[in-house]
């Protein structure tokens, strides 16, 4: 047990994986003896070889294709795009072969592969090293999406995605990549994919989120409760596709109200789809309207980027107005 | 077409130094083209009166396709495939009645009736790659596969088959860069047929051929006769030699001619002229190889019109019995989107059984109840 970040973790995950099967591979841009624009994949290839952890050429359609054949052919490729923004040449290879490569051989070829990208704002990275794709791929049958919050659940939920037989999307918060530090297991743990985590108790608003609003959400929700003695249940999703329905559905039912926050556009973001859920499912128990906190439906800003992403601050307005409604 | 590696001339005559292949092997070659033919022509009657939706002709191009499936080993080696290389599928045995099967999209298909007519997905007795209908986008997948098999210490191969259009793509361009960086034991095999649907090579690239494309990614390129069955086989099977050898990908283009339309819902009068049919309909690739082992005794007039009719039958009956199948079940719809089917599907699953059930629509035509 040690205290580490959310990169490191995502390291250790990579490298205790490798260590035990060696079916896993990892490829990408600069992953190799650079150990990644961002060093999450640091000394793979000095411990594993430049056949286990190497460096492809500049294509995003080209490494997902390539590891979509090592996957159909007995492999477990750990594929990174350097920065999500970078993914749409790829997005072809996703959506129409990793994502269908089952349903239209039936069975007979499967893509068991892991596609890790950093996505999301925080760092200045402006229209193209901050966006947050994640409702494109959500929207595709075939595909899982997953993104963790914290530096324990990016090793765990890593190594279950690197284990699933299907493809994943496994998408890191690179705002939260050395936030902060937990302490995470040494060796191989798994954290089962759709099932969402449950970050504060609380009964009386349900605050879902994911990724680099977690701790954004998290806070909201400390000031309600000094403020106002309101306890909201903050629930972190860690998997978008498939959904665990359930508990979400539970949560707005036991609250009766709810804010959902991302930071990708509002339109046709992930949170419309949550809404939908909830109101097809527990209009009943719902009090007041469905709040979005989302980013606006622009491209991502560089300089004022602070005031596109959401934050406490506006958080805790949504929180207040289903509360007062 | 200097350059182009050619051993039976138009005619048939032997004009180059002929790879050695046992009779038997001939004549599995042969009957793989007169089996695309049947089934071409099986196919055309089928989607004429309405039985299927949709067909891809290949007659013209099975020099091309049943040169390059003969050079591999069906132990070890897979195909990527493109959508019109049905004589591959013969040559190896693939079954006919399951390649009828997915025509009809019935409950036996391997894809259950997920996808259109054609896009074939076989895993025996050779691994033949689903077929994608996005063009170039096999060639990573393929590159990836050879990829696996290097670092496995496998002594297989991977042929990839794509057609001059797709060369345009950036699943060529990636697929040769790659397999090209790492070294990829692997075959590129251009069906040059000249045509992209309607767009000719012309408007395609301006390289003066498909086989120059390898020099800018440091693999060979090698231009071939692709109406010539032997030469196809030469320069796909130096090809897998190398490969097999870790000397690395080659690329080859092999040079033929699509007669008839992409597929069968097109009309290539639109845009081909008839001077140019005429002209190849003097290179065809069956008339000419049956003139060679004519020639070299291993045929006759006889046998040969005799193995045409067996083929054609054989395509019939094959018909017959696919298209007497039922249709996949109505929870097809919803497996093989993922290995375990998640919770939401599962509802939606219900939701769709209940829904045609309460209607008594979930009945097909047949009477059969497809649940």
């Amino acid at each position: 047990m040690s205290e580490i970040t959310m990169v490191q973790a995502v390291n250790d995950g990579l490298r205790s994986i490798m260590k035990e099967d060696e079916s896993v591979l990892v490829m990408g841009e600069d992953v190799g003896p650079k150990g990644g624009v961002f060093l999450a994949t640091e000394n793979l290839t000095a411990e594993f070889g430049e056949q286990r952890c190497f460096d492809t050429p500049l294509s995003e359609d080209g490494i997902i294709g390539v590891g979509i054949g090592m996957a159909m052919n007995g492999l477990k490729p750990v594929c990174e795009i350097q920065f999500q923004d970078f993914i749409f040449p790829a997005f072809d290879q996703i959506v129409s072969e990793a994502a269908k490569m089952r349903y239209r051989s039936g069975g007979q070829y499967t893509v068991p592969m892991t596609i890790r990208t950093p996505y999301g704002g925080g760092i200045r990275g402006g229209l193209y090293h901050s966006q947050s794709g994640e409702a494109y791929f959500a929207h595709t049958p075939g595909l899982k999406v997953v993104i963790p919050s914290t530096p324990y659940d990016a090793k765990g939920l890593l190594i279950a995605s690197i284990n699933d037989p299907d493809p994943v999307l496994f998408m890191e918060p690179k705002a939260l990549y050395r936030a902060f530090r937990e302490e995470v297991p040494e060796g191989i743990y798994e954290v089962e994919l759709s099932k969402t985590r449950e970050v504060t108790p609380g009964g009386d608003v349900a605050v879902f989120c994911y990724g680099a609003m977690v701790p954004v959400c998290t806070e909201a929700a400390k000031r309600i409760k000094e403020s106002r003695n309101k306890d909201v249940r903050v629930v972190d999703l860690r998997t978008l596709m498939p959904l665990d329905e359930e508990s979400v559905l539970q949560a707005a039912r036991d609250c009766g109200r709810v804010v959902i926050v991302h930071e990708a556009p509002r339109f046709c973001g992930y949170g419309a789809e949550l809404s939908a859920l909830i109101a097809e499912h527990a209009i009943e128990t719902i009090e007041a309207p469905i709040k979005r906190v989302a980013g606006f439906d622009t491209p991502f800003p560089n300089t004022l980027e602070n005031y596109y992403l959401p934050d406490a601050r506006r958080v805790l307005d949504a929180i207040e107005e289903v509360l007062d409604f | 077409m200097d350059d182009t590696l050619q051993i039976l001339d138009e005619t048939g005559k032997k004009v180059g130094k002929a790879p050695r292949l046992k009779r038997e092997t001939l004549l599995r070659m042969y009957r793989a083209i007169v089996s695309t033919r049947a089934f071409d022509d099986r196919c055309m009657k089928l989607q004429r009166t309405g039985k299927i939706g949709f067909s891809i002709p290949n007659r013209g191009i099975e020099a091309t396709s049943v040169g390059g499936a003969a050079a591999l080993d069906a132990a070890c080696d897979w195909i990527a495939p493109h959508y019109r290389d049905f004589a591959m599928m013969f040559y190896h045995g693939i079954s006919t009645e399951g390649m009828f099967d997915n025509m009809f999209g019935n409950c036996d298909d391997s894809a259950q009736g997920r996808q259109m007519p054609v896009h074939f997905s076989f895993t025996e007795p050779i691994k033949w790659l689903s077929i994608s209908s996005p063009l170039g986008t096999q060639i990573t997948n393929a590159v990836g596969i050879a990829e696996a098999m290097k670092r496995k210490k496998e002594k297989g191969i991977v042929l990839t088959t794509f057609g001059d259009g797709s060369t345009s793509t950036s699943g060529f361009h990636s697929g040769m860069n790659f397999a090209g960086v790492m070294g990829s034991p692997m075959v590129f095999l251009c069906q040059n047929n000249q045509w992209a649907i309607s767009c000719p090579s012309e408007k395609q690239t301006m390289s003066e051929s498909y086989a120059i494309k390898g020099e800018a990614y440091g693999i060979p390129g090698i231009k071939v006769d692709g109406n010539d069955v032997l030469a196809v086989y030469k320069a796909v099977s130096d090809a897998v030699k190398r490969a097999r050898a870790g000397e690395g990908p080659t690329l080859i283009e092999a040079v033929t001619f699509r007669m008839g339309g992409h597929s069968t819902s097109d009309d290539p009068s639109r845009y081909v002229d008839q001077a140019l049919f005429d002209e190849w309909e003097k290179k065809d690739p069956l008339t000419r190889f049956r003139a060679y082992l004519i020639a070299e005794g291993h045929l006759t007039d006889e046998s040969a019109a005799a193995i045409e009719q067996e083929l054609a039958d054989s395509m019939m009956a094959a018909a017959k019995q696919a298209e007497a199948k039922p249709r996949p079940k109505l929870g097809s719809i919803f497996s093989d989107v993922f290995e375990t089917m998640p919770k939401h599907l599962e509802n939606q699953m219900g939701e769709c059984i209940s829904h045609f059930s309460e209607r008594d629509e979930a009945v097909d035509e047949k009477g059969e109840f497809p649940l």
